[in-house]
């Protein structure tokens, strides 16, 4: 007995250390708190269950059991196993109907529990999921970082090393343009030099001419003559005439004379042209006038534009040109006004010869499928023309289709999706909204939903901890009262083991998960009855489940329950609708909220009574 | 297209009178005057010693023919064969001998150019014209002949000075903004000249008849500047050709820098010039604008081979020429814008606007044409080579009209 109590004592110790990080546990997210609620409490209580299932009920101790039951479900609030007694004297009668009610309500809440926890887990994975599609965008990012941060560096390395170069070019230039400098310099020098030493050459030489010139010209070089049959007349057969002042005189007459001629001979060159010239320009500007004034009468008419002003100077100068060249002025007087109003005439034909060309470039466009023959040569153009006008169309949907793309990439939301799609149709749109509102709605509501939900999950984990923990406590108290039952315990287990074999597989997959998932709650659970334990299961493969053996026994004994887990499993149901069902049925212990609340106060309660009593 | 006969010449010598009537040629030390049409001769002189120069006076009645070897000048008259007329420019030696525009007085350079001696045929007097400058053309007359201008140099100074042919009298004095003055040109209205600076600078100057600058030019320091220059029959441009192998025309009435028209770098077989000699083969060496100045054509003495025709009213290149062998000579038509090429071979090449045509001249032996020059009139041609010369007469039905396929060999072999 003894060693029971001391066996037991860390199984209590570490029930509550659970209880005490649970609590601290409270602070993180109800989904987290939830999962590892109800991952630590199901296996140890599974064990516990298990190890008071191997040894709590035999031929000899049916009564206490039994008793010890009632106790039980009577603290979780579930009406006494027994009938009213009639009176007190008389041995308490076991309703079998308030056992059967009892355990239908246990295999319901053992089944809703399942679901929660189903649903959990699967919050968990994907949570779990998202966590590691976190991770590696951020290891992605990280690294893009790093490889962007890298090439800025390399970047910058360039461009150190550009600049450097720069820098050096810069050097060089300079190097060569003082070499240059130098070089002018040097070639100036030489220049002066080279000028200089030419001069004194020069002059040298010039010496040496005067006195060979001295030399040769003043002896009387007999040589020096000319021989001459006789002396022929002048070519003009006038006699010479002897060099005076007057000849000198005559003779700049004459170069002036010449000098006038040839101005006079320009100037006569110089006004031919110019008349010619002025003959052009009128002639020039009556075409100008003829030409532009009957096309421009209709715009003037429409409206007194600019252009209907300058015309009527136009008039005016041309008016006055005709007067000027009647008298024959010359174009000194009246060039600012001739050069202005054809400055003015040429601007307007200038712009109406563009709008012409509009005209017929728009002509021809309009005309070009009215033609009948399309010379071969513009044909060929016209297609070239649109074949690069299709390639650049092509190459601009292409980039579009990658914007496109890369928009759609960065927003993955359904909201941009759907908006996307606006764009093609209006009344899909419309139904898109529509839906859209529903969805949100049904959204809201399952938020709702949920968030109870995970209240009462919370509440229900707190409340099997505390039952667990009162189990534990009434299961010392069991053992200390027993005696021996160890001979029983084999035939118990097989009898489970058969009933577990029968059981369905999707329970058993479920259950086997949080077991893989969390061994030290295991650990934590099993010290209760770890020495006769081992003993007790040799050949048992995986009955150590509570839950199963308790599912199985469900479906003998309500129907209820059965005919909601093939709706479940529907692999087709959509997953709104099933989760619609799960909340509904989560939910139902939430409506109990208060009676439960209530029994865990007077639990908690009883147990902290309990604890002071040891 | 009909040839004379080969007749025997010696130095090249062969000349049209200015009247068109009479072909001078020399053979050795004689001097043979034909008759244009007939070929006939009609005088023949002997001189003292191998002829090298002659030339034609003006109104066509004499010649003279130097002998610079010996220092001496010696005149033959067309219409008194027993006149002669020899002048002996002694120890002074001689280097240049030229008829005034005159006919009547003769201006011998003397060696060193110490100076130029103006001998008159007419009366006993020489005149003397001290410091003439030794450059590539220090003389030059008006086409009215009636002045000449003269490039001198004084106290390392260039000056220009102008005389009137008739009296010799000194019109204009005055210096030159030169540094060594390299040549100078009247222009053909006799009211402008033309001063080209040495080809160490690029600078051209106008001067006007009576000594005013008119305008300057310089394109580029640190180059070589001109090689040639030439103007247009009518005075309106002035066409300019540099070492680097552009030409300028210049309009002289404005006085601005038209343009300028380069060499553009057609694949043309071109020399390298010889960087450490003087003289390099380099820049525009020859211009010459059509007497209807229409064209300019230039040769780009580093492209030997090519004649680039120019239109002067586009200021574009016209036409390109391009010879088998370096063009030795080229001269337009005086009538017609029709340029005659020589090439140093049998062939003789005429351009005109309306196509090409070369002729290849007649005869046993090769005939290699080394020069040539036309007649008055355009219709006669005379070709030169190293020994001999022939006339080549075009007929004028044919005129300037030539086939269109260019380089057509249409060479008719008429002796």
């Amino acid at each position: 007995m003894g060693d029971w109590m001391t066996v037991t004592d860390p199984g209590l110790s570490s029930e509550s250390k659970n209880i005490s990080q649970y609590t601290s546990e409270t602070k993180m997210s109800p989904s987290s708190l939830y999962s590892q609620q109800v991952l630590c409490s199901s296996i140890p209580l599974s064990k516990n269950v298990h190890s008071f299932f191997s040894a709590f009920c035999t031929e000899q101790n049916i009564e206490q059991s039994i008793s010890y039951l009632d106790q039980e479900l009577t603290t979780f609030g579930f009406p006494s196993l027994y009938e009213e007694s009639k009176g007190k004297e008389t041995k308490r009668e076991l309703n079998i109907v308030a056992v059967l009610n009892c355990m239908n309500e246990l295999l319901v809440l053992q089944r809703k529990n399942l679901l929660a926890q189903e649903n959990v887990e699967t919050q968990n994975l994907k949570l779990g999921s998202d966590m590691d599609h976190l991770q590696s965008c951020y290891a992605k990012l990280k690294e893009q970082l790093e490889t962007s941060r890298r090439e800025m560096i390399g970047l910058q390395e360039r461009d150190r090393q550009l600049q450097c170069k720069n820098r050096n070019l810069h050097q060089l230039l300079k190097n060569e343009k003082d070499e240059v400098q130098k070089l002018q310099n040097i070639i100036a020098s030489r220049a002066t030099q080279y000028n200089h030493d030419m001069k004194r050459k020069e002059r040298e030489y010039n010496k040496l001419k005067e006195r060979l010139h001295q030399l040769v010209m003043n002896k009387k070089d007999k040589k020096i003559a000319m021989e001459v049959l006789n002396y022929v007349g002048r070519a003009d057969g006038k006699r010479g005439s002897w060099r005076t002042g007057k000849t000198e005189a005559r003779n700049e007459d004459e170069m002036y004379k010449i000098l006038l001629n040839d101005y006079e001979y320009r100037q006569k060159q110089i006004l031919m042209e110019n008349a010619e010239l002025k003959k052009v320009l009128q002639q020039m500007k009556k075409e100008m006038i003829s030409l532009l004034s009957p096309q421009k009468q209709k715009p003037r008419e429409r409206a007194d534009d600019s252009t209907g002003t300058v015309l009527s100077d136009v008039d005016e100068d041309a008016g006055e040109l005709s007067r000027e060249s009647m008298w024959d002025l010359s174009c000194e007087t009246v060039r600012e006004q001739l050069t202005n109003s054809i400055r003015k005439q040429w601007r307007i034909l200038k712009s109406h010869v563009e709008k012409l060309d509009n005209q017929v470039s728009k002509v021809h466009l309009e005309g070009f499928n009215d033609e009948d023959v399309i010379s071969r040569q513009d044909h060929e153009q016209e297609t070239e023309k649109l074949e690069l006008e299709i390639q650049q169309c092509k190459e601009m949907i292409k980039t579009q289709q990658q914007l496109l793309q890369q928009q759609l990439a960065t927003t993955c939301d359904d909201d941009t999706t759907s908006l996307l799609r606006d764009c093609y149709l209006l009344e899909e749109k419309e139904r898109l909204k529509e839906e859209w509102s529903l969805f949100k709605e049904q959204k809201k509501n399952f938020e709702k939903e949920r968030r109870n939900f995970t209240e009462a999950a919370i509440r229900l984990g707190l409340e099997r901890k505390a039952f667990e923990e009162e189990r534990a406590s009434w299961l010392k108290q069991q053992f200390l009262n027993m005696t021996t039952f160890d001979h029983q315990n084999s035939e118990n287990v097989k009898l489970f083991s058969a009933f577990s074999g029968s059981s369905e597989q999707d329970n058993l997959t479920v259950h086997s998960r949080p077991r893989q998932k969390k061994p030290h709650s295991v650990s934590s659970g099993s010290p209760v009855c770890t020495s006769t334990l081992t003993k007790s299961l040799p050949a048992s493969p995986c009955t150590s489940d509570f839950c199963p053996t308790r599912s199985c026994v469900s479906e003998h004994s309500s129907i209820s329950v059965l005919n909601i887990t093939p709706e479940e499993t529907k692999p087709n149901q959509v997953g709104r609708e099933c989760t619609n069902q799960k909340w509904s049925m989560a939910s139902r212990p939430g409506s109990r909220e208060g009676c439960y609340s209530g029994c865990s106060l007077t639990y908690t309660n009883s147990h902290l009574e309990k604890d002071d009593l040891p | 297209m009909n040839f004379s006969e080969v007749f025997k010449l010696s130095s090249l010598l062969c000349k049209f009178s200015p009247d068109g009537k009479y072909l001078a040629s020399c053979v050795q030390y004689r001097l043979v005057v034909r008759d244009v049409n007939t070929l006939q001769i009609l005088q023949l002189y002997t001189c003292l010693d191998q002829i090298q120069h002659i030339e034609w006076s003006a109104d066509s009645l004499f010649i003279l023919c130097a002998l610079y070897k010996r220092g001496l000048v010696q005149v033959w008259s067309l219409e008194q064969p027993e006149w002669h007329c020899r002048i002996d420019e002694g120890s002074a030696g001689l280097v240049a001998s030229c008829w005034s525009p005159d006919g009547r007085h003769i201006l011998n350079t003397t060696e060193f150019h110490l100076r130029i001696t103006v001998w008159s045929l007419c009366t006993k007097s020489v005149s003397y014209i001290k410091y003439p400058k030794a450059c590539q053309q220090g003389m030059t007359f008006t086409r009215d002949g009636h002045y000449m201008a003269l490039a001198e140099r004084r106290d390392c100074k260039d000056y220009v000075s102008i005389f009137v042919c008739s009296d010799w009298q000194l019109l204009r004095h005055f210096d030159t903004d030169t540094q060594d003055l390299a040549g100078i040109e009247w222009a053909p209205n006799g009211c402008v000249l033309a001063v080209w600076d040495t080809c160490l600078e690029y600078k051209v100057l106008l001067y006007s008849l009576d000594g005013r600058p008119l305008s300057a030019y310089s394109a580029y320091e640190w180059s070589l500047g001109i090689k040639s220059v030439a103007w247009s029959p009518s005075s309106q441009f002035l066409a300019v050709g540099s070492y680097d192998g552009k030409s300028h025309p210049f309009l002289p009435s404005a006085l601005s820098r038209r343009d300028e028209i380069a060499s553009v770098p057609v694949a043309l077989q071109t020399l390298k010039p010889v960087a450490d000699r003087a003289n390099p083969k380099i820049g525009i060496g020859a211009l010459a604008f059509s007497p209807d100045n229409y064209f300019l054509a230039t040769r780009n003495d580093n492209i030997p081979n090519a004649v680039w025709i120019w239109d002067i009213q586009k200021l574009r290149l016209f036409v390109v020429l391009e010879q088998l062998s370096p063009v030795r000579s080229f001269q337009w038509d005086p009538q017609r814008p029709r340029l005659a090429i020589c090439t140093g071979g049998s062939k003789v090449y005429l351009w005109s606007p309306a196509g090409c045509v070369s002729v290849q001249v007649p005869g046993e032996g090769d005939f290699q044409v080394l020069s040539l020059c036309w007649h008055l009139n355009g219709d006669s041609l005379a070709l030169l080579s190293k020994d001999h010369f022939c006339l080549c007469f075009l007929e004028t039905e044919e005129g300037s009209v030539q086939p269109p396929d260019s380089w057509a060999t249409t060479g008719r072999t008429c002796a």
